[in-house]
This record gives structure tokens, C-alpha cells and sequence, in this order.
């Protein structure tokens, strides 16, 4: 009997957990239903999940607007952060007869044989944000920023300020990641390079303001001097700030500490606008209109100039930013 | 006499989380004294601030001691832990969020008073444990997996409720609540972790939740005999564990007044259970002491911040933390204690006969 009651209750938790995790994964293959209609061009789309992030959620939300019925499109959204959920998901499509696959993948691994399926299947594939390790007659194009051109731009900005010595607390991302690496690697050429550029604390807090917080706070704890915070996104930077203020630190355009973040966020520019913060560099979620482009030229028989296309990537100062600015590049 | 004094104080249950204590506290000494120096200053409203490592410790770890409570309380009811609190902090967070800002991502004023969004996010938090509480207790599911569905699901739970934007508070009196309040110089979690530890010492003095709750965790079925509803002592820790979450949810969506879903309180269920297994707490369940844990959170930030001081990166810490988990798990083996107990008896003996 008791053992009984325990499987029904572990049956039923279990599915509970998965329409929990259903919620997240899976809202695939929404707008199938009026697929035939011969005008519109069919999408499938793969994305990372939009909770993942601020950027992906804009990213999201970008590709949503700009594939509707109104601009030609017939698309089909796809969420995981799992790869072979992705791939799974593109399966689908590929049976689906879609026209084009767009992917964002979340690992670059092992998308060969699903790639070469779409091929056969006569399905252009675009990337977009990310890349993937195969072949590039597998896809027509990528899309992607250029992080280390993102820290390249911020380094020369700071270089910019001509201050007589630089002191960094460096607040990294999640190690390893492509975002990480190209944000960390200008940044550690130039104090290599330069000898009054000083690393104070380099760190990672793994995207987390709340730890980024008290790493500042353990730097000020300690009491060793410091000018320069490089955040390598918005949410650190924010943590940095926090310490900075409890502390009575002044930060922002002509104060003690120069605040330096990633990602425009909307808040984060807003801050640049107070002067809060001195600069924020820009990594573009906004991919849809260089995809729409891609496949209008593929579709009036067209052919590409570039395989892959880097997307313009900005960096914003506080003192020259605009309420325009924060409108138009805020995520 | 001596001998007995001497087993007297390894055998109380604070010794372990003290010794560790004044370990960590010699190490800083030896390495810099500055590390206990404390300083007062201004922050950047013009208010008196205290600053300095140990002020550090006392706030950043004032959300662990507030769950090492609860974690307590539902170790030793059920034997088992919640591995979801981080996840419901989340939740928590996010509905307290969008009472404040009344569902829009950047409101001018907050939309309900600070109060109000505090008590719902306590019946959140009390839901979710109940939640919790009625798997663990009444479908007897193990506590781990039964909390494993709010732990996958939280998040998105959290980031659902409003409607996967980030609200930022904008009035500055909520930020009072991870920060300062002004003209008060120590942090106001301090405050809410005395507040915490008050009540709960009352309700231990004077109801009987403690007996009970040891009764359970020792023998369920005698306890039961005894007249004593397990099933009811087991289901009420996970919602005082939720009422724990809540506050703590409080204070980590008021150091920013803001929130992350993906990323607020994570792992912090991990230390929550190594503050009630540096207590001396068996993870098994039964007997307990409350002070013990609160006492072993704020070791565990100790070190936290130790680590920190001395350049350890952010994503090695919880290798060092294993290290601990690992020096605890031997140390409190029968296998070990027995080892050691023998030892000790073997000691004098030898000495007396070298005599």
C-alpha cells in the first residue's frame, strides 16, 4: 500500500516537474497551422531561451517584430539552451519543409549531420549571434559580434582618458565564455604593454552583481587604491557601484572611479546619462534586419559578398550620450 | 577534573563552528592585522557607515544565518534539505518586485507600500515551502527530490511572474533593507538577522516546536505513538523555511533594488546546508542546534570573504568549500570519532606507564 502511494506521488511530482520545465524549453512549432499559403516565406527559428538574459530577451523580441506575416514571413520559434534539444527542434523544422533555419546555437558542437540533412532537404541556414564548429558550405551565413573588437573599443576609449596612472579592478564574466574572453583579452594586452596600467583585482563573478559586489567591496576592505571598474557586462558593473556607494566612493564623469560596462541595458545607459557611469560598450542583440536583408538578396537570386558579417558594435561615453542614443541602442 | 572539563567543551555542539571561527580569525591575524580594523565613514548619500572585513562578514552573511534557521528546523524534522531555497528566494523576489512596481519594468513611484510587498512575498515564500512540505510529509517523497522541482523550475517561475522583464524599485527606503538606514551606521541586516534570532529563540523557549521537532527527526513512528502529528511538524518546518526564504529574499533584491532570475542566490542553498553541517547538525536529522548553524553561516562567510581577501578566484571557491564539507564529513564518521576516542584513552595510559 505505502509503496504504492509513494510511486503515484513520485509519477505525479515528476510530471509536475516537467510541465515546470516545459514551460521554459519548449514552445516550439507555434504558428504551423497555416503553413501552405505559398506567399509567405517560412522560418524556423532557434534560439536560446529569452529568460537567459537582458540581450536575449531584446534579441528575442527584435526577431519577433521583425517576422511577422505584415514583413513576408511565416515564422516558427524555437527555444532551448540545451543543444540537443536545438537540434532536435531543427529536426522538426527540416520536416517541416521551412525555407530557411535560423540558429542560434547553444553549443558549437555537433551540428553537422542535422545541417546536411537541411541541406538535402533544399533549407537555407542562416546563423545568427553565435558560430558553430562545421563546415562553412553548411550555412549561407553568420551573424555575429566581435567581442574582442567590443574590449578592443573600450580599452582604446579608456586609453582615452589620459589618466596618469590606471588602476583596474577587473570584473570578469563566466570564464571561458566567447563574451569573456574577447572582453578580457584588450584589456589584459594593454596593461601587459603599458607600465602605468595596474590589474588591482582581477576576478570573475560569473555575470552576478551580487558577487561583483563584494569583490569591490573586498578590494575596499583592504583599502589598496583603485580608479578604473571593468565590468564585463551591466549587472557587475551595477554591483561594483553599489560597494562603491556604501563606501562613500564617488564614481561617474569627473569623480574618483571610472565605471566602465557591457551590454547596453536601458538602466545601464540611463546611468551614462546621469553620468553615473562613464561608458558603456555595446554588444547589438538587434540581428533581424541584417537576416532579413540576407534573405531578401537570396531570394531575388542575389549572392552574398561575405560569409560572415560583423555586426556594428558601438561604445557609448558618458559625456557625448543622448537621450536618443538611450532609446534607440537601450536593450 | 581537567579531563572532564576538556570533554565537556569538544563535546558541546558550538565547539566545532567556534574552533573554525578562531582558526580563520588566527590566519587573518598572522597574515594582517588591518583585517580587524573597522573604520567609520560616509557613503555616497552623506550618511555615518561602519566599514571594514568583519562588518563585511557580519552583512554579506546575515541572508545565510536567516535560512540556516529554517534549514535547521527541516533538517531535523525530515533528515533531508531543501535544495530549492535559492530558486524561491527568486520567486520570492520577483513577486515582491512586481507588487512594488505594479507590473511595469520601471515605475516612477513604487505602486504599494514597502510593507505590503514584504507580506506577500512572505505568503509566496510560505506557499512554495508548503509546497515543499506537502510532498516531503505527506507523499513521504525524500526531501532533495521532492525540493529538486522547485529548484529546476524556480527560476523561470521567478522570471514568469514578471513577465521576463528586470523592474528596478525606484524609491531609495528600499534600499534601506540590504544597506543602511540613515544616521544608523551598522547595517541594517543586522537588525533583521537580531530580529530573526529573537523570535525564534522565543518560539523555542516557549511552544514546544523544538521538543517536537527533535521528536520527529529521532523516531517518527514513536513520536507518533507519543501523540505528537509528524506529519504536521515535518509540513510546518518547510513553511517556516519558506518564512526564512522570504526575508532573505528581502534583503538580497534590496541590495540593488533590482533582481536577476538566472542568478540571484544561486548556490546559496549549498551553503545553507554546510552552515547546519558546520553546526555539528546531523544531516540525518534529530536533534539540533539553532545557534550552532546561525554560528556556522557566518563561518562560512568568514571564509568566503578570507578567500576573497586573499585573490582566490570567485569560480575556486567552492572547491575550497568541498575541502570543509570533506574535514566534516570524516570528523563526524563513527568510524573516526571511535578512532579518535581511543586514541585519547590511550594517551594518559602511556604517559603513566613511561612514568
Amino acid at each position: 500500500m505505502m509503496k504504492k502511494v509513494l510511486s503515484i506521488a513520485m509519477a505525479s511530482a515528476m510530471t509536475l516537474g516537467l510541465v515546470a520545465c516545459g514551460s521554459t524549453a519548449s514552445t516550439g512549432t507555434t504558428t504551423e497551422a497555416q503553413s501552405s499559403s505559398g506567399d509567405l516565406i517560412k522560418v524556423g527559428i532557434i534560439n536560446n531561451d529569452p529568460n537567459e538574459s537582458g540581450y536575449r530577451t531584446a534579441n528575442d523580441a527584435d526577431l519577433k517584430a521583425k517576422f511577422t506575416k505584415e514583413n513576408g514571413y511565416d515564422a516558427s520559434f524555437a527555444y532551448s539552451l540545451k543543444n540537443d534539444e536545438q537540434i532536435q527542434y531543427a529536426q522538426t523544422f527540416i520536416q517541416d519543409e521551412v525555407d530557411y533555419l535560423l540558429l542560434s546555437a547553444a553549443d558549437t558542437a555537433g551540428w553537422d549531420s542535422v545541417l546536411k540533412d537541411a541541406q538535402a532537404a533544399g533549407i537555407k541556414v542562416i546563423l545568427f549571434d553565435r558560430t558553430i564548429d562545421a563546415d562553412a558550405s553548411l550555412y549561407e551565413a553568420s551573424i555575429v559580434s566581435d567581442m574582442a573588437k567590443e574590449g578592443q573599443t573600450a580599452v582604446d576609449w579608456l586609453a582615452g582618458q589620459n589618466l596618469s596612472e590606471y588602476n583596474v579592478i577587473h570584473i570578469q564574466g563566466v570564464m571561458g565564455s566567447a563574451a569573456q574572453q574577447g572582453r578580457s583579452g584588450a584589456l589584459d594586452t594593454k596593461v601587459a604593454a603599458e607600465s602605468n596600467w595596474n590589474i588591482v583585482k582581477q576576478q570573475t563573478a560569473e555575470w552576478n552583481a551580487e558577487k561583483a559586489q563584494q569583490i569591490v567591496q573586498s578590494v575596499i576592505d583592504s583599502g589598496t587604491p583603485f580608479n578604473v571598474i571593468y565590468a564585463e557586462n551591466d549587472d557587475m558593473a551595477k554591483g561594483a557601484v553599489a560597494a562603491l556607494d556604501a563606501a562613500g566612493i564617488s564614481h561617474g564623469v569627473g569623480k574618483d572611479v571610472v565605471v566602465m560596462g557591457f551590454d547596453c541595458n536601458k538602466w545601464a545607459l540611463e546611468e551614462l546619462l546621469n553620468q553615473n557611469w562613464n561608458y558603456d560598450g555595446q554588444c547589438n542583440p538587434f540581428q533581424a534586419s541584417y537576416i532579413d536583408d540576407i534573405i531578401k538578396t537570396l531570394e531575388s537570386g542575389g549572392t552574398l559578398s561575405q560569409k560572415t558579417i560583423i555586426m556594428d558594435e558601438k561604445g557609448f561615453d558618458a559625456t557625448t550620450i543622448t537621450q536618443q542614443d538611450v532609446d534607440t541602442y537601450g536593450i | 577534573m581537567n579531563k572532564q572539563m576538556i570533554k565537556k567543551i569538544t563535546g558541546n555542539q558550538l565547539f566545532i563552528p567556534l574552533m573554525a571561527l578562531i582558526l580563520l580569525a588566527v590566519i587573518n591575524l598572522v597574515n594582517d592585522p588591518g583585517f580587524f580594523k573597522v573604520t567609520l565613514g560616509t557613503n555616497n548619500a552623506g550618511n555615518p557607515v561602519l566599514s571594514g572585513y568583519l562588518i563585511t562578514i557580519l552583512d554579506y552573511g546575515s541572508e545565510l544565518a536567516i535560512l540556516a534557521i529554517g534549514m535547521t528546523l527541516v533538517t531535523a524534522a525530515s533528515g533531508g534539505q531543501d535544495i530549492s531555497v535559492g530558486a524561491t528566494i527568486a520567486i520570492a523576489g520577483s513577486a515582491m518586485l512586481r507588487i512594488l512596481c505594479g507590473g511595469n519594468s520601471r515605475p516612477d513611484t513604487i505602486q504599494a507600500p514597502i510593507i505590503v510587498a514584504f507580506l506577500v512575498a512572505c505568503v509566496v515564500g510560505m506557499l512554495c515551502g508548503a509546497f515543499n512540505g506537502i510532498l516531503v510529509a505527506i507523499f513521504k517523497i525524500q526531501p532533495m527530490i521532492a525540493t529538486l522541482i522547485l529548484f529546476t523550475a524556480g527560476r523561470s517561475i521567478a522570471a514568469w511572474i514578471n513577465n521576463n522583464e528586470l523592474p528596478i524599485v525606484p524609491d531609495p527606503k528600499f534600499a534601506y533593507f540590504g544597506g543602511f538606514i540613515p544616521g544608523i551606521p551598522v547595517p541594517t541586516t543586522v537588525f533583521i538577522v537580531i530580529i530573526c534570532i529573537i523570535i525564534m529563540a522565543l518560539i523555542l523557549k516557549y511552544t514546544n516546536l523544538g521538543l517536537y521537532t527533535q521528536a520527529v527527526g529521532i523516531n517518527e513512528n514513536s513520536s507518533r505513538l507519543n501523540g505528537i502529528n509528524p506529519t504536521f511538524i515535518k509540513f510546518l518546518t518547510f513553511v517556516i523555511l519558506g518564512l526564512c526564504v522570504a526575508v532573505a529574499a528581502l534583503i538580497k533584491v534590496s541590495r540593488l533594488s533590482t533582481i536577476n532570475y538566472s542568478v540571484i542566490a544561486k548556490d546559496i542553498e549549498m551553503d545553507a546546508i554546510l552552515a547546519v553541517a558546520l553546526g555539528g547538525n546531523a544531516l540525518s536529522g534529530g536533534k539540533f542546534n539553532m545557534w550552532a548553524s546561525i554560528l556556522g553561516a557566518y563561518v562560512i562567510q568568514f571564509l568566503t570573504t578570507t578567500l576573497y581577501k586573499f585573490n582566490v578566484q570567485s569560480d575556486a571557491l567552492a572547491a575550497y568549500k568541498a575541502v570543509v564539507v570533506i574535514l566534516l564529513v570524516i570528523f563526524s564518521a563513527p568510524t573516526v570519532r571511535e578512532y579518535i576516542r581511543r586514541l585519547a584513552k590511550q594517551l594518559p595510559m602511556s604517559r603513566r606507564e613511561a612514568a
